[in-house]
């Protein structure tokens, strides 16, 4: 026996108040996707005595949370990469290879080597893909020039190099989806840290925000901080001032809504999504592109013994974050032991909390509660919220800290 | 003997988490860093904490509307739970 084993053994003396049946032995339990949900999913289940595979191609992770200061070259990528080491080392077994399809009524994954897993319960956590059949003139071609950044990697540094080189007195355009989409703020502290980039590099040049949407997570909070701190510089659109983007020309380098048409010197559009396409192959998406969920579970409403977490899942208000993948992952690891066991997995209560930074040293944070109520997960009312409109300075660094020490502990929690 | 610790481990893993309290480990966590470390206190201590970022009598900047969503008996379960080494 193992010292994980033993020390197992003990804590189920310990913490005998809710035992559970045995029927893990031999039950096989797939993981697919080695971002936020799925590696937390893949060591919460090696860690309750599971065998477990973690089906992920990368042999690194590029996180997306802190990649806006990458752009606006406050942060090295390196500090966005970690790697499957300490997951291997700590016995999950990481299979580097592709899931190329799934087939949920015969339990099987084939993967991109050839070979197949079979599963008892199959977690999957694909992240999102760009819709590139959404916007006109948007490709994956164009995405070469107009970058989206919103997966973190080339897309990131290829952002970040076009802001270095651009003109002095040059414009920035910023090209923001309707609902839903990954990471609900983060286009608003994009905006806030590329305004901060240009009014302490480039003084003379614009960032035009161009949004398909009127309101937006922490709106209150965004638009006092770029009053107060890029008046100048930065310029938003909403909606109902004709913000919609309508087509894209990255060969002209302009991007067109309803009413207007800008000349852009840099241009990142960040198109609609949807879930990455295994999910659709797996018969786990539904029309939205988006995977239905049983909000106790997290178990595809359309394929049993498929669970879906993270991003690619319509997790009702909780939004598609780093975050709520983490916390979606303990929790669906939960359900998946206590299914295999033949038992009832008790009604879980789940936080989001996502920090975004407006300059260095100014943070603002939305946090939530939620629950399962009416088969979605719904906020718990009386709670969550944004950070005080009106909060000192000292709250805001406060913040920035806390962001910073959020990230350090998610990332080692996860892959450390 | 063997047989029977085997047994015993796929008879009884960790208890579950409670609800609400596998999400706190998303933020806290080893001791030093700037969230505080919820390693080494007693449930009791859990317990007053989140009752009074609850009340609004303990200052904060995010733990006063996430401890909101937690009854005083889903508080009182977390804390027993993190300080039973649940993370």
């Amino acid at each position: 026996m193992t010292g994980i084993g033993r020390r197992a053994v003990l804590a189920g003396f310990a913490a005998a108040t809710l035992p559970r049946p045995a029927l893990a032995q031999g039950a096989r339990v797939v993981v697919v996707g080695g971002g936020f949900g799925g590696a937390t999913a893949a060591r919460a289940l090696h860690r309750a005595g599971l065998s477990v595979t973690l089906v992920e191609p990368a042999e690194t992770y590029l996180a997306c949370p802190f990649s806006n200061e990458v752009i606006a070259g406050l942060r090295p990528m390196a500090a966005q990469v970690f790697g499957y080491e300490a997951l291997r080392a700590a016995g999950v077994t990481v299979a580097r290879t592709s899931a190329e399809a799934i087939d949920g009524a015969a339990r099987r994954v084939r993967l991109g080597d050839g070979t197949t897993l079979d599963y008892d319960r199959l977690i999957l956590s694909p992240g999102i893909a760009m819709r590139f059949d959404a916007l006109p003139g948007y490709d994956a071609a164009a995405a070469e020039v107009m970058p989206h950044a919103w997966k973190a990697g080339a897309q990131t540094e290829l952002l970040a190099r076009q802001l270095a080189a651009m003109p002095d007195n040059g414009t920035v355009v910023l090209a923001v989806p309707g609902n839903p989409y990954r990471c609900p703020p983060g286009p608003y502290e994009r905006a806030s840290l590329i305004a901060w980039f240009l009014k302490t590099r480039k003084p003379r040049a614009k960032l035009i925000v161009l949004d398909a949407k009127d309101t937006f997570s922490k709106q209150k909070l965004f638009e006092q901080a770029w009053k107060t701190l890029y008046p100048d510089t930065l310029e938003y659109v909403p909606l109902a001032a004709g913000g919609q983007v309508t087509s894209v020309d990255s060969g002209a380098m302009s991007v067109a809504t309803d009413f207007s048409t800008y000349k852009a010197d840099v241009a990142c559009i960040i198109p609609p999504q949807r879930a990455a396409p295994i999910a659709a192959a797996a018969g786990v998406a539904d029309r939205s592109g988006w995977c239905p969920i049983d909000p106790v579970t997290f178990e595809s409403r359309l394929v049993p013994r498929i669970h879906v977490i993270g991003d690619a899942a319509i997790a009702g208000a909780m939004p598609k974050s780093a975050f709520a993948a983490n916390a979606q992952a303990k929790v669906c690891a939960d359900a998946v032991i206590d299914l295999l066991a033949e038992r009832a997995p008790a009604a879980p209560k789940l936080v989001n909390t996502c920090y975004s930074l407006v300059a260095p040293g100014y943070g603002i944070s939305v946090a939530g509660v939620y629950h399962p109520d009416k088969g979605v997960l719904a906020d718990v009312e009386g709670a969550g919220g944004t950070s005080p409109l009106d909060a000192p300075d000292a709250v805001r660094r406060q913040e920035a800290v806390y962001a910073e020490d959020w990230y350090r502990t998610i990332t080692s929690a996860v892959f450390g | 003997m063997r047989a029977g610790l085997l047994f015993l481990l796929l008879a009884t893993p960790a208890a579950a988490a409670p609800p609400g309290a596998s999400s706190c480990s998303g933020c806290h966590g080893a001791p030093g860093g700037a969230v505080p470390s919820l390693s080494g206190h007693a449930a009791e201590e859990i317990a007053a904490s989140l009752a009074a970022f609850r009340a609004g009598t303990r200052p904060a900047t995010v733990m006063n509307r996430i401890a909101k969503g937690f009854s005083d008996e889903e508080s009182r379960a977390i804390a027993q739970w993190l300080a039973g080494g649940g993370q």
